[in-house]
């Protein structure tokens, strides 16, 4: 079969596959499942970027997806005006503080040659930046937090579109890749491995705890949503008259019509980095990063600056991960930073670009569509499986139960061997990535 | 006089007993890190994991041994059971090297696939232990809770503050130790020990020299076997059992690793210490040890709070990773 060929084939397969879903069961599920995939394949594109083109390993994508899901509550929800009135300025006080604190170490650390008095003086400066941060700080949060904490509790957010979000939550993901990677770039590639675990598993320490900003574990609940509400759908007369015209309920309708404003939207930013991807990749920029990522020795030795080219790359993919965690949040309607775990949201993608084939974007977004709905169709067949599995025990039996109750978990399993299988015998994915020969 | 003596009881209570079996506890770990990447040179990212399988291992020998009536008294029966969690662990990881690792050292491919392909065991490895024993947090302590009690120390001493020992605390530090000893005893005194660290050293030279290098890699994935079995029994004795504790400890487990100097057991153990009294004192709110000393403060005069503990490994695996890479102790051989 020629490799042309390959793409649409797949693609056609996973069309159809869905479609029985939506016969079989419901196009509601199947509906849920395309939105997931759509976002999946963003975060996969993003990941793709930085393991496809540069060789970065990144574990973190769970960190950059709940900067996006921040974003959304600190541009979407509406402001709570009394908290901000009461604790804002603390707030930004204690920013500026860190701010300068940073300034005045950057200044100290640059101007004065390496000695043990500059040692001193950056530790006083630490010391002395941490008691103003937290003097203004703390009485801040105490003061936001006081106000009526069962409903808000925190300072809301600007009330500006909950799209909006979907750059912002960009941009602060790529801050913060900007930070790691000046730290962690240009190290063995492990630690970049490590690093980044680390600060994805902090990032969501932070939103579970900093209740000012993200309520913590109280959630976020009612965000804004950019497509209509099921409930006005169904109130409308004209609407209504349409779900009768297709002769389904208008209740099923409704959910249908919101699922698929979702998806036109999900899917319209997924083509437009699509199609920008595809454009870096082919142009001479991404012939650079290409030959940085097979061979660096090779490249530095031709005068590309690699440790900037793998910050550049590494900031993009983690940007397009808060993109994409920024969209996840307004899917759900509500941020829940319990609901970030690092096997469903860093490994799983990891997954998905390594079946998809990495360095090919295409298949990063074939891969994110295969898995997820292996991932959510392997609970529902692992049941049925350990059903027929143990129908030679009775009904009752303690072993029969353990098996029938445990068999969500298998799908971990299920991830870890078609990893596995791959990586051994398909390393290159299921659509491989072109090979250019000149 | 009294006072000063309270206040170094309330720390020694607070920060100095728990810290030091947390140490122990991650310097274990940190261990079996340290030995995967000397010997066979990547990050093992399913190291938290094994400890949960050879911990689940540990338990349901304990269930079985408690069904028998098999009792050590105030020792918990978990100890006696070691053995057979230390043979679950070992044959998973052998297993997992005959099957998955060993090709890709055939191929001698970059260590990031390694890391990739140790997500993959750690895929696997988790959801095994949570398909045998569940989510939920099992408690298999069957032993004494305490070796001093806080009210029984106030009544030997008078003083007004108590200081309990758990007999947890106890049973780890010592079990560390012997375990610690009985490596280096190991790698320094026998034949195989000193193949090992030859082959750490230098591969060439080492297979040059007749090392088996498929026997180091044996003995190698044995002794993490026995060092993450260890680890993972103690943590779930300590604390308890959750699998999903076992991945959050990677974290600490690495930093405490590559601040040591990666590869340097010696580094592995003084990194755990360092981590886990970094994590304790940064994270423990000194108003009462202050008070003691005629300090009193409104504020709890803790410096971050509890639940950021992940974050203190994590900036001193930063601070360590910008100004000293290769760790305290200079890091890559065994």
């Amino acid at each position: 079969m020629s490799a042309s060929l390959r793409g649409p084939l797949y693609f056609a397969i996973m069309a159809s596959l869905l479609a029985i879903v939506g016969f079989y069961q419901s196009w509601n599920l199947a509906l849920a499942i395309v939105n997931l995939c759509l976002i999946s394949s963003i975060m996969a594109l993003g990941v793709n970027m930085q393991w496809g083109y540069a060789g970065l390993f990144n574990v973190g994508t769970m960190g950059f997806a709940a900067i996006g899901g921040v974003a959304a509550v600190l541009i979407a929800m509406p402001p709570v005006t009394e908290a901000v009135s009461a604790g804002g300025g603390g707030v930004i006080l204690s920013l500026l503080c860190v701010i300068a604190t940073a300034g005045a170490i950057y200044l100290i650390r640059k101007k004065m040659p390496p000695s043990a008095r500059r040692s001193w003086l950056t530790a006083g400066v630490v010391l002395v930046g941490y008691y103003a941060v937290r003097s203004f700080f703390d009485p801040a949060v105490d003061r936001i937090e006081a106000i009526d904490p069962a409903l808000t509790g925190y300072l809301g957010g600007l009330g500006l579109p909950i799209m909006v979000s979907w750059i912002v939550g960009g941009i602060m993901a790529a801050g913060v890749a900007w930070i790691i990677g000046k730290i962690a770039l240009g190290l063995r590639s492990d630690y970049l491995a490590i690093a980044t675990l680390g600060i994805s598993e902090i990032i969501v320490f932070i939103a579970k705890n900093e209740d000012w900003m993200t309520r913590g574990v109280k959630n976020v609940t009612g965000l804004p949503r950019p497509v209509p509400f099921e409930v006005d759908l169904q109130a409308d007369p004209a609407f209504v008259e349409w779900a009768n015209w297709f002769g389904v309920s208008v209740i099923e309708f409704s959910s249908i019509v919101v699922k698929l404003a979702y998806a036109g939207l999900f899917l319209t930013v997924l083509l437009i980095l699509l199609w920008l991807s595809e454009r870096a990749l082919n142009s001479p920029w991404g012939r650079m990063m290409r030959a940085i990522r097979d061979n660096e020795n090779a490249a530095e030795a031709m005068g590309k600056d690699v440790t900037g080219r793998h910050l550049q790359i590494f900031i993009l993919g983690s940007a397009v991960c808060g993109i994409a965690g920024a969209m996840l949040t307004t899917l759900d309607g509500q941020f829940t930073p319990s609901s970030y775990n690092p096997l469903r949201f860093t490994f799983l993608i990891w997954v998905m670009v390594i079946i998809g084939g990495s360095g090919n974007n295409w298949g990063s977004v074939l891969g994110a569509f295969v898995i997820w709905f292996v991932w959510i169709q392997a609970e529902p067949v692992g049941l049925w499986l350990m059903d027929v599995i143990t129908s030679g025990l009775e009904e009752g039996n303690a072993l029969r139960e353990h098996l029938l109750e445990s068999a969500a978990h298998m799908r971990m399993v299920m991830m870890g061997l078609i990893l596995l299988l791959a990586l051994r015998f398909s390393p290159r994915g299921l659509l491989p990535e072109k090979v250019r020969t000149s | 006089m009294t006072d000063i003596l309270n206040a170094i009881v309330v720390f020694a209570n607070f920060v100095l007993v728990p810290g030091a079996s947390y140490g122990a506890q991650l310097a274990l770990g940190a261990l079996g890190i340290t030995l995967v990447y000397g010997v066979l040179r990547f990050s093992n990212f399913a190291h938290g994991d094994t400890m949960a399988f050879g911990a689940m291992g540990t338990i349901l020998a304990t269930w079985w041994l408690q069904s028998m009536g098999v009792s050590l008294g105030p020792i918990p029966t978990a100890l006696l059971a070691l053995p057979a969690g230390i043979a679950f662990a070992a044959a998973l990881l052998l297993l997992t090297d005959r099957y998955v690792y060993k090709f890709y050292r055939a191929q001698r491919s970059k260590p990031v696939i390694f890391v990739i392909v140790s997500v993959g065991v750690m895929f696997i490895t988790n959801g095994l232990v949570r398909f045998i024993i569940g989510v939920d947090d099992q408690r298999f302590n069957d032993g004494a809770r305490f070796i001093i009690r806080a009210r029984d120390f106030k009544e030997m001493t008078g003083l007004k503050e108590g200081l309990a020992i758990k007999a947890s605390a106890g049973i780890t530090l010592l079990v560390a130790a012997i375990a610690v000893i009985a490596l280096f005893w190991f790698l320094q005194k026998t034949r195989t020990g000193k193949a090992m660290r030859a082959y750490s050293d230098n591969e060439d030279l080492a297979l040059l020299s007749g090392v088996n290098p498929d026997r180091v890699v044996m003995v190698c994935w044995l002794l993490v076997a026995v060092l993450a079995t260890v680890a993972g029994t103690l943590y779930g004795l300590d604390k308890s059992f959750k699998p999903f504790t076992y991945f959050q400890l990677l974290l600490p487990m690495f930093a405490a690793a590559i601040v040591g100097g990666i590869g340097n057991p010696v580094g592995a153990i003084l990194g755990g210490f360092v981590i886990a009294f970094s994590e304790v004192t940064i994270t423990y709110a000194y108003k009462r040890v202050l008070g003691h000393l005629g300090m009193e403060t409104d504020t709890l005069v803790q410096l971050l709070g509890t639940e950021y503990k992940f974050a203190v490994s994590f900036v001193i695996l930063v601070v360590v990773l910008l100004i000293r890479p290769t760790g305290l102790l200079r890091g890559k051989t065994i």
